[in-house]
């Protein structure tokens, strides 16, 4: 008795850390953004009261509900393509390439990029995208348009394409990660008992690789409906998103307003990651 | 300061200034480490320089009256600020150059004749009935809230190499020539304003005061706004001074809202730009100095010391070299060569080559400046930059502008 009652104390011990890192970063700002988002702001003050008046603004503009349906879009998008992107990479690194060593070089080389800040390699596509950039010139060099293409450049196409760019790699890494736990007898015994390639890709591989899936649906889902600056520089502040609400509000010391749409963000993504974790159990399969 | 170097032991009061530090803070433009050299090497005391953009300074001086000593702000964020009683007003008898200000910081006139402009016009905030006061003043008085140090006209900047016939009114910046190559600020407060000269100059709209509009305004000039940028009329808004001069650099736009510097920017890489006067006149932006009211003792006597220095020439020959104007022209002159005086001021050809103060050089001999002579631009100023009544509502506006 007395040895599991010091066990359970000792594990208390360890989780304390955790739980206080947790509690003083994590949830009280959230309790506090929660508070803040029923206070009332002037131009230049905040005024602590208990009013709806930012959840009722926020619930009854147009503009709320136009720019988070933009936000879902861009997710939407942004999260096929980079599964599509993802999946197909890490099926090759997982199943075509057989030796380890070049596996693992190979998995660093997708990691490359991200060696420099996102904000750069964001804001490179802007010259080569442009209307005078290198992409079209050199589809006018090569005789394919006559005129330059201007969607390329400050468009939804950029603002996706940078999304796309950028989150793929959240996508890679936990999808190999799981193929690689995937017993490779599964596959030979589907194999033996006749199922063709593409079979064991939607039999096996695909209800297997799950939670990998599940994780890069997260990471890229809550990265893109948190963004905000993407969205203003490749769009050339033309759209806006959620992100974008936010960080205006907060640039006009609206700090109440923009608590109150953070809340409902926050709301809406756990909503999403909570349908998420009813399809596949991550804890479980992890 | 004459007083203080009249005490008996000078020394020692030179001796404690030198201990001094100032923290000032404020955006880019006047934010710049030659002065805070130049004050060590005149004063003797410290100045610690922090530029940030519009919105974080206003955000500063209002919620963080203990972070700075001097505010460099501008006069629309001043009418923001100031009832937060967080600056304290200064004692004009304490400035030396008090009387050299120019009559737009003062009586708001210009000249005897000139007719106000629409707007935050600085003499409307400039001044509050005592020390302690919180409401502004109508007329001057010996309590000013901003000491005036620089200010501009601003107007629309175009490549006329890529437009190639002469633009004259507001109104081009909606012309459907320009579609898909004009761009815009995206910064409500000043943004909402170009918008105003272009609303009012195709006739669509007859404002009371494009400064101070009525929701009915802030509505039909978002919506004129609007309309054309579904059309597809704008290639992309800026919101830093960055973003505007690549846009005007790699031709993605041709005409667009644009500050003078940028126009620089444009011109030092060998690229065609130009300040464009209109018809209808510039929009106008003042800034100056205010002090935090925590400011006491010795730091603030090392204050007025420093605004004192400010008005006394250097830094207004400074600024007025890269194309600003300063509060008080004729000590600035003293600084300028007189073919720099001739073409920045007066409007003159210059008569050899013009350089900024950082070796770049500005115009060839034989150019004049864009606009002509201080008189000529600043007497043509349609309206200061500015803080609405209807602020909230219209930045909820430009939102949904933005979001369309």
């Amino acid at each position: 008795m007395k040895s599991a009652k010091s066990e359970t104390l000792k594990g208390w011990a360890l989780a304390l850390p955790l739980l206080v890192v947790l509690l003083g970063f994590l949830l009280l700002p959230i309790v506090m953004i929660t508070i803040v988002s029923f206070w009332q702001a002037t131009e230049f003050s905040i005024i602590p009261a208990f009013s709806l008046e930012n959840y009722e603004f926020l619930f009854g503009s147009s503009v709320t509900y136009k720019v988070f349906w933009a936000t879902f879009r861009y997710a939407l998008i942004t999260w096929a393509l980079t599964l599509l992107i993802g999946f197909t990479v890490a099926y090759y690194l997982a199943f075509h390439i057989r030796s380890s060593n070049v596996q693992t070089i190979l998995f660093l080389v997708c990691t490359i990029p991200f060696l420099t800040s996102n904000i750069i390699r964001m804001i490179s596509w802007i010259p080569f995208l442009g209307r005078n950039g290198i992409a079209n010139q050199t589809l006018i060099g090569m005789g394919v348009i006559n005129e330059p293409l201007e969607w390329l450049l400050y468009s939804d196409f950029s603002v996706i394409l940078a999304f796309v760019h950028l989150y793929t790699l959240f996508m890679i890494v936990p999808i190999f990660n799981t193929m690689m736990r995937i017993d490779r007898s599964l596959i030979e015994a589907a194999r033996d008992n006749g199922a063709s390639g593409r079979q064991i890709l939607t039999n096996v591989i695909l209800p297997l690789s799950k939670p990998g899936i599940m994780i890069g649906t997260i990471f890229v889902l809550t990265l893109v409906m948190g963004d905000f600056i993407t969205v203003r520089v490749m769009s050339g502040s033309q759209a806006a998103n959620v992100g974008r609400l936010i960080s205006n509000d907060i640039s006009l010391l609206q700090y109440p307003s923009a608590s109150a749409t953070s809340v409902v963000l926050l709301v809406t993504v756990l909503l999403i990651i909570g349908t998420l974790m009813r399809f596949v159990n991550i804890r479980k399969e992890l | 300061m004459l007083a203080a170097s009249a005490l008996p032991a000078p020394m020692i009061w030179a001796q404690e200034i030198k201990d001094v530090t100032l923290r000032q803070f404020g955006t880019g433009v006047s934010n710049l480490n030659e002065v805070a050299q130049k004050v060590k090497e005149d004063l003797g005391f410290t100045l610690e320089m922090t530029a940030l953009d519009s919105d974080s300074v206003t955000q500063r001086a209002a919620t963080q009256p203990d972070s700075f000593d001097i505010a460099d702000i501008e006069y629309w964020i001043c009418k923001k600020v100031w009832p937060t009683g967080n600056l304290q007003a200064m004692d004009t008898s304490k400035i030396k150059n008090y009387d050299k200000i120019i009559g737009i910081f003062k009586d708001g006139k210009l000249t005897p004749e000139s007719v106000i402009a629409q707007g935050t016009a600085p003499h409307t905030v400039g001044f509050v009935e005592g020390p302690d006061s919180k409401a502004f003043a109508k007329e001057q008085t010996q309590w000013m809230t901003l000491i005036p140090t620089i200010y501009n006209a601003d107007t629309l900047g175009i490549r006329p190499d890529l437009i190639g016939r002469p633009i004259t009114s507001w109104t081009e910046l909606l012309n459907p020539e320009f579609k898909g190559k004009a761009s815009l600020l995206d910064i409500s407060s000043i943004g909402i304003m170009d918008m105003a000269m272009v609303c009012e100059a195709m006739g669509e709209i007859k404002y009371g005061d494009k400064g101070n509009m009525t929701k009915e305004e802030i509505d039909k000039t978002i919506a004129i706004f609007t309309e054309a940028k579904k059309n597809g009329q704008f290639r992309a808004f800026w919101k830093s001074f960055d973003e505007s001069v690549n846009l005007m650099a790699s031709g993605e736009v041709v005409i667009q809202s644009m500050w003078s510097p940028a126009i620089t920017a444009v011109k030092t890489r060998g690229i065609p730009c130009v300040y464009q006067p209109l018809k209808e006149g510039y929009r106008s932006w003042g800034g100056g100095i205010g002090l935090s009211k925590s400011l006491n003792g010795i730091a603030l006597d090392a204050a007025y010391e420093y605004i004192n220095w400010y008005l006394s020439g250097w830094v207004g020959g400074f600024l007025m070299r890269q194309g600003y104007y300063s509060a008080v022209p004729e000590t600035s002159k003293e600084h300028m060569t007189p073919n720099e005086w001739g073409y920045w001021f007066e409007g003159k050809p210059a008569a050899e080559d013009i350089a900024n103060p950082f070796g770049d050089v500005m115009a060839k001999a034989g150019e004049s400046r864009d606009g002509g002579s201080f008189y000529d631009r600043m007497g043509a100023v349609a309206c200061w930059n500015s803080v609405m009544d209807e602020n909230q509502y219209m930045v909820r506006k430009w939102n949904e502008f933005i979001a369309a």
